[in-house]
């Protein structure tokens, strides 16, 4: 069986404040578009950080969207193309997505597009529920994802 | 009381080298180096931000909650804290023996994560400076680099992690914050086309697995003095180990040995471990540094993981892994092994050992029972002690008459390990870095030597974390005077 063509990959620690931005803005949009989802048209995946076996999560697809909590985000939440490239994430436990399309690039080939949707986040404490700022960046990025999602168009940056 | 290179006699005099944060580790961790006008070395210390914020966060909720919470301890081993609770928390239930069912699922679970930690470990973070070298291009030394040089050996890890995954994707229910273990049980078995399913995967695993184990054996060949040499301090071991002696990361009995393998203590029960274990505290360090009770802090320090345990163990009880365990033996005869780089051949020991147990279980029809959960006599307290793929982890929990967990306390691999890790880093500042400027390529090799370890920071810190990337040289007046940052930039 051929992967959904979409794959959105929340990251984040659920119980780390507003880290769980990626992982809820998952949960949500899980519920928003569980036709799509039965339709086999769109994957989710979240996990607290990316590894290098992500890559083999990308394959098949034709675009995939990481989704993750940002501390320098232009409120409530930027949406941008990714490129492959190394940076410095290789050398922890902890890759970045554009280190993961990289590896992709290396091992299996040229990686789908790619785009990162960072949410703007404020604290991220043990035990801390999401901040009310966070809460407003998550409403705000699902509404105008399932929209974007809905009329099939490609992921476009908020105005 | 102090250890040597633990304390300067006038720090004020001298410049103080700062590795913030130790790279290729989970978490945060930095290692301070003080050095003289001659670069000699007057005091090495691995600070880790200890944070006692997850105890605190578990106390106060419903004991059933606490296998599904503790996963978020990690992002690495969180299967390790899902079984680790779970244990503790089969007391609490009075469940002092599960079905054949559950203890299987549980059995795989852990395996598979045994499987995976290590490979992410031996491939992905440690086989770049073992196969590009210590001080080679600092920007290819990574796991991409090596997935360039190195591409087969690369997928080959890439893969045996995904099988592990997949491990535990059936067992605990999901691929990440799973369900599967809870107090007394699990809540779902083995369907059979689920173990088909990784049996049809199994032949190429244990393939990988044996060349994997073959390579670090010949690297260990190929360069014996640096292997065997390299951070090399002795110490106790202590461990889980079978009740009938053999390797058994799941469940056990607690046995520790001296530095020359002499048994200290042996068939513990993991209630009985506040009896052994001590922890001693240093006012420079926010981590705790565990000793053996009977032994006391100076002399009672000892090592956990791999090399402990298939040292610590009688034997292992499945043929292949046990035949590699017998090779590594073969390689300091009559003496045992304490050279933190002989961790790396002991995790490929244990990687191998766990694909077998795997095999076995899926053979096993008890995996694909129905009896999934076992209740007995409530009691208020439990500990539930697992080898995780670091070291021994306890998970300890007093549980009130409303189920609310009233305290909490857990001990990790990578504290357990932290006096082993302070002298190993030592010794290689005195063999590589006393009297040499330092480089980043020196710097490095701190790194691999806290690496072999495979610290776990974010557990023992229990906080995930950022992780800039630069070193600073600062003078004693605090004032910056070289940056060496990763990617080999060198600015003054």
């Amino acid at each position: 069986m051929s992967p959904a063509p979409i794959l959105i990959v929340g990251i984040g620690n659920p119980s780390r404040g507003d880290d769980a931005l990626g992982p809820e803005f998952v949960e949500r949009v899980g519920t928003a578009l569980a036709d799509e989802i039965a339709a086999g048209r769109i994957e989710l995946l979240t996990d607290f950080q990316l590894q290098v076996e992500h890559m083999l999560d990308l394959t098949g697809r034709r675009r995939v969207v990481f989704v993750d909590a940002s501390e320098s985000a232009e409120p409530p939440f930027e949406f941008t193309p990714i490129e492959a490239r190394r940076d410095a994430s290789h050398s922890s436990h902890v890759l970045s997505p554009a280190a993961l399309l990289d590896a992709h690039r290396t091992v299996v080939g040229e990686p789908p597009e790619a785009w990162l949707l960072a949410l703007r986040g404020e604290r991220f404490e043990l035990g801390e529920p999401l901040s009310p700022r966070a809460r407003a960046s998550l409403a705000a990025a699902v509404d105008s994802f399932v929209r974007v999602i809905r009329a099939d168009e490609g992921p476009q940056s908020p105005s | 009381m102090s250890f040597p290179l633990e304390k300067a006699r006038d720090p004020s005099k001298l410049r103080r080298i700062a590795i913030e944060p130790v790279s290729r580790v989970e978490g945060h961790g930095k290692v301070t180096i003080l050095l003289d006008e001659h670069d000699r070395v007057h005091q090495v210390r691995l600070h880790i931000v200890e944070f006692r914020g997850f105890e605190r966060f578990i106390q106060g909720r419903p004991y059933w909650e606490i296998p599904v919470m503790v996963q978020r301890l990690c992002g690495i081993c969180p299967v390790s804290h899902h079984l680790a609770a779970s244990k503790a928390l089969d007391l609490v239930v009075g469940a002092r023996k599960l079905s054949a069912t559950a203890e299987k699922v549980r059995r795989l679970m852990h395996y598979g994560q045994i499987l995976q930690s290590h490979a992410l470990h031996f491939y992905h973070l440690s086989s770049p400076d073992l196969l590009l070298g210590f001080d080679s291009d600092v920007a290819k030394r990574n796991v991409v680099g090596l997935l360039a040089a190195y591409p087969e050996l690369a997928l080959q890890g890439v893969m045996l992690r995904k099988f592990g995954q997949e491990v535990i994707r059936i067992t605990a229910g999901k691929r990440v914050h799973g369900t599967g273990s809870i107090p007394g049980g699990v809540n779902k078995s083995v369907t059979a086309e689920e173990r088909d399913e990784l049996l049809r995967a199994l032949p190429d695993v244990t393939t990988w697995a044996q060349s994997g184990v073959r390579l670090i054996a010949e690297l260990h060949a190929k360069n014996r003095e640096l292997y065997e040499a390299f951070g090399t301090v002795r110490s106790n071991l202590l461990s889980l180990v079978g009740r009938d002696g053999k390797l058994d990361l799941y469940d056990g009995v607690l046995r520790a040995r001296d530095a020359d393998g002499r048994i200290l203590f042996d068939g513990l029960e993991a209630e009985e471990y506040e009896s052994v274990v001590r922890e001693d505290v240093r006012s420079w360090s926010y981590m705790k540094f565990p000793y053996l009770a009977s032994l006391g802090a100076e002399e009672g320090w000892y090592k956990v993981g791999p090399l402990a345990r298939v040292q610590n163990c009688d034997s292992i009880g499945t043929p292949l892994a046990e035949a590699a365990r017998q090779e590594l033996l073969a390689s300091s005869p009559g003496k045992f092994i304490h050279a933190p780089l002989a961790f790396h051949w002991a995790r490929m020991v244990e990687l191998l050992h766990a694909a077998e147990v795997i095999e076995r279980l899926l053979a096993d029809p008890d995996l694909l029972g129905r009896e999934l959960v076992v209740t007995g006599a409530r009691t208020s307290v439990g500990v539930g002690i697992i080898e995780a793929p670091r070291g021994t982890l306890i998970h300890h929990y007093e549980v009130d008459a409303q189920d609310l967990v009233t305290m909490c306390n857990l001990i990790v691999s990578t504290t357990h390990n932290n006096q082993a890790m302070h002298e190993a880093i030592r010794e290689v500042a005195r063999k590589h870095l006393d009297g040499h400027a330092p480089t980043e390529g020196l710097l490095n090799h701190i790194e691999v030597a806290i690496r072999a370890f495979d610290p776990c920071l974010s557990c023992a810190t229990h906080a995930l974390g950022k992780m800039p990337l630069a070193v600073d040289v600062v003078a004693a007046n605090g004032e910056r005077v070289a940056r060496l940052v990763r990617g080999g930039e060198h600015a003054s």
